[in-house]
């Protein structure tokens, strides 16, 4: 596999005691597109969304190999894998202003001004410009989903990881939020992994679907 | 050099505490070379078992603290079963810090204030409703049988129990449980002793031993409240320790090694009896009994938590007044005359034992705090998931008698050439000072959402990152506050201070302990408000600083806890 780009899964298990839940799951996600992963809740795919993004997932047995833009990430810690992931929860930081909480996303070794110009486009393209000294409480719903995935953003990632981000939205911003999501991911190109049992976020993902069962006991 | 922390937090404190017992009973058993010991003899405890009145002093010893122990998890559990969820618990939970943070030597300064024949309780009364026209002749504190020192240990133990308890319920699932016992036709008090009580249990019962442990081998607050001819076992091991015949060391060893089994067989007699009310309250709940509408049991818990507070908030004001007092006759109410002189007066014999609680308290908290957060961050870090057994050896020092190992540790630090320095008695206060730090601050960060650290993580933040710039600053609030906690504890220290101290240092506490037993009211009352002053500032800071800093914060309040 060459440097394209694409986010590669081979042949991935994941046991939890003597029950295997995810058996050799093999996908390719492609720059630009949005594969899906449906299935219950206890199916394994919060895990798997984990063991990608490189957090420690103790009492589970995973194995296979991930591959990000043709490099073998899986070795690597958490912070050094550049894969972006947003949760059910904005997860924005409590005790950061909305300028701090989208600069913590920006690498290390660029400048204070270059960083506050990044800020100001990216509360631009979020259509919030000005926010800079909000306090990230007094946002609205739909306000803090964009400043969390503008803070993603701007990690500059290779690979974006949703896991369920729309379902605490309600239902009138959800549709909004999740367009918004996915046209950023698309037009950065990033290979995008979205995790949810909600149908409409598969469809309106317009990728590949993959199904996971409860694994039978 | 994180996965170091937990060794090196054993070593600094578990160490001087295997130490300090192995020092204490090879004496008890002659053996201390420093002063001629040399062989293994029964004599030290012959000696101790002939002292004249050692029945009486163990008799006291086990009443006064299986009485306080008791008595203070009565109101406690009195108090929440039939009050859970009601307005006095929110106000009791308000008022609780305040009584929580002062120190043992100024509840019981306060409480002497307040119930000796001249204290301002008999003031307020008389001579009107009782006819006393000069202070009766009772020996009310200190009284033969440690009366005193049972209330004085209630208005010590009752907040820290309800502290403790109040953070066990906030992790079950109380309220609905409650809900459906009561929707069953329980009365409301029945329903939570039958149905939240052994939620929780296994939470407070660390601290309730723990509580026991303090309450029988108490020394400070027995040298103000308990009767001295004889004293309870642990002020009089203490007396045997200072006694200038050197020889007496033999004995003194002897006797802390009876306190330390003393407390091991009393931790032993109240575990049995867990075990027989367990079994006891197993068919009781069983029986299927519904109780009542809780009417009755809910104003006697009230009076009891009530009248605990008014006392214990009471003997800090009485020691404010008097330190202010000029002229104080009885059987005024309030004194006469008025004065800041005490305390100018008093400024310059102040500063010196001012400024040594305040840089030891300093030193303790911090370096207890660097432990606990190094601790915490390990566990995290390299996901070693915390056992039970640990939190036995968190309480060692708390469930050891501290009589029982100072001693030894003292012994160590002699031959260490350690004795008497700054240094030894920052450690000594931090065998103390870690338990508590560790127990404020374990909860509020475990619970952080760990969400919180990946999501740093996967925007390239390294570890040390996540913790400098997301989790230290989420957590101030309760990183202050267990500092503050560390904090006043080791302001109250008064043993670790006489032991490891080396006789070269005087604290607020020392000072206050070696006044009250006589001098002059105005003057005890300048140091035992002092002292319970400094905790508060301790938490005032703790509190006011993070609420300062986070003023714009809205999402910060979550976190107020």
């Amino acid at each position: 596999m060459t440097a394209d780009g694409t986010l590669l899964l081979k042949d991935v298990t994941i046991r939890l005691g003597d029950k295997t839940l995810i058996d050799g799951l093999s996908l390719a996600v492609p720059p630009g597109k949005i594969v899906t992963v449906m299935g219950p809740s206890g199916s394994g795919k919060s895990t798997l969304l984990s063991w990608v993004c490189g957090s420690a997932i103790p009492a589970f047995a995973i194995d296979g190999g991930l591959k990000l833009d043709g490099l073998d990430i899986s070795h690597l810690p958490l912070e050094a894998r550049r894969v972006g992931i947003l949760f059910q929860d904005d997860l924005l930081f409590p005790h950061l202003s909305v300028a701090g909480n989208l600069a913590f996303g920006i690498p290390r070794g660029v400048s204070p001004g270059e960083r506050a110009k990044r800020v100001a486009e990216a509360l631009a393209e979020a259509e919030m410009p000005g926010f800079e000294d909000r306090d990230p409480a007094t946002l609205s719903g739909g306000q803090r989903a964009r400043i969390a995935l503008m803070r993603t953003l701007l990690a500059e990632p290779k690979a974006l990881l949703l896991d369920e981000p729309f379902s605490r939205l309600d239902a009138a911003l959800r549709d909004r939020i999740r367009r918004f999501t996915f046209d950023h991911a698309m037009e950065r190109g990033l290979p995008t992994l979205l995790v949810t049992h909600d149908p409409d976020d598969a469809a309106a993902a317009g990728g590949p679907i993959i199904e996971i069962d409860i694994a039978p006991c | 050099m994180l996965r170091w922390f937990p060794a090196l937090t054993l070593v600094l404190f578990l160490g001087p505490v295997a130490a300090g017992l192995v020092g204490t009973w090879a004496p008890a058993f002659g053996f201390l070379p420093s002063l001629g010991g040399h062989g293994l003899t029964l004599e030290p405890w012959r000696q101790l078992f002939a002292q004249p009145g050692l029945g009486t002093s163990l008799a006291l010893t086990l009443g006064t603290g299986f009485a306080a122990t008791l008595i203070s998890l009565g109101i406690v559990l009195g108090f929440l079963a039939s009050c859970h969820g009601m307005r006095p618990v929110v106000v009791v939970r308000k008022l609780l810090a305040p009584l929580l943070a002062v120190p043992h030597v100024a509840v019981a300064v306060g409480f002497a204030f307040l119930a000796s024949p001249s204290g301002w309780a008999a003031r307020l009364v008389s001579p009107w409703a009782t006819g006393w026209d000069r202070p009766p002749d009772i020996a009310s504190v200190p009284d033969p049988i440690g009366i005193a020192l049972v209330c004085g240990l209630v208005l010590k133990e009752t907040p820290f129990l309800l502290l403790i308890t109040l953070g066990a319920l906030g992790q079950t699932t109380a309220d609905r449980t409650l809900a459906v016992a009561r929707s069953l036709g329980y009365g409301p008090a029945t329903a939570w002793l039958k149905t939240v009580l052994p939620l929780i249990w296994p939470q407070i019962r660390l601290p309730v031993f723990a509580v026991l442990a303090f309450s029988l081998s108490v020394v400070d607050m027995a040298l103000i409240l308990a009767p001295g001819t004889p004293p309870p076992l642990a002020p009089r091991i203490l007396r045997w320790f200072n006694d200038p015949e050197l020889s007496n060391q033999f004995l003194a060893a002897a006797g802390a090694s009876l306190q330390f089994l003393l407390v091991a067989g009393s931790i032993a007699l109240l575990y049995g009896g867990e075990r027989l009310v367990a079994m006891l309250g197993r068919r009781w709940i069983a029986a299927g009994g519904r109780g009542h509408s809780g009417r009755i049991a809910r104003r006697a818990g009230m009076m009891a938590m009530l009248l605990m507070f008014a006392t214990g908030l009471a003997g800090i004001l009485g020691m404010a007044i008097w330190s202010l007092a000029r002229r104080w006759r009885w059987p005024d109410a309030l004194p006469s005359a008025w004065t800041t002189e005490n305390w100018s007066r008093q400024a310059d014999a102040l500063i010196w034992p001012g400024w040594t609680t305040v840089t030891v308290a300093v030193a303790a908290a911090l370096i207890a705090i660097a432990l606990v957060l190094g601790c915490l961050e390990n566990e995290q870090r390299n996901g070693v998931a915390p056992g039970s057994r640990v939190l036995w050896l968190i309480y060692a020092p708390l469930l050891a008698p501290q009589i029982g190992f100072l001693f030894g540790v003292q012994v160590l630090f002699v031959s260490a050439g350690l004795d008497g320095e700054w240094a030894a008695l920052v450690w000594g206060h931090l065998l103390f000072v870690l338990p508590y730090v560790f127990l404020a601050l374990a909860d509020p960060w475990r619970r952080l959402d760990e969400r919180y650290s990946r999501g740093a993580r996967a925007l390239g933040a390294s570890p040390n990152r996540v913790f400098w710039r997301i989790k230290l600053p989420m957590l101030l609030r309760p990183v202050l506050f267990a500092l503050a906690v560390g904090f006043a504890v080791s302001v109250g220290e008064y043993l670790p201070t006489v032991f490891t101290g080396g006789g070269r240092f005087a604290t607020l506490t020392t000072e206050a302990v070696s006044l009250a037993s006589g001098g002059d009211r105005r003057v005890i009352g300048v140091y035992g408000f002092l002292q319970a002053l400094l905790p508060w500032a301790g938490f005032m800071l703790a509190i006011g600083l993070p609420a300062w800093f986070y003023r714009d914060r809205r999402g910060m309040k979550v976190f107020a806890t």
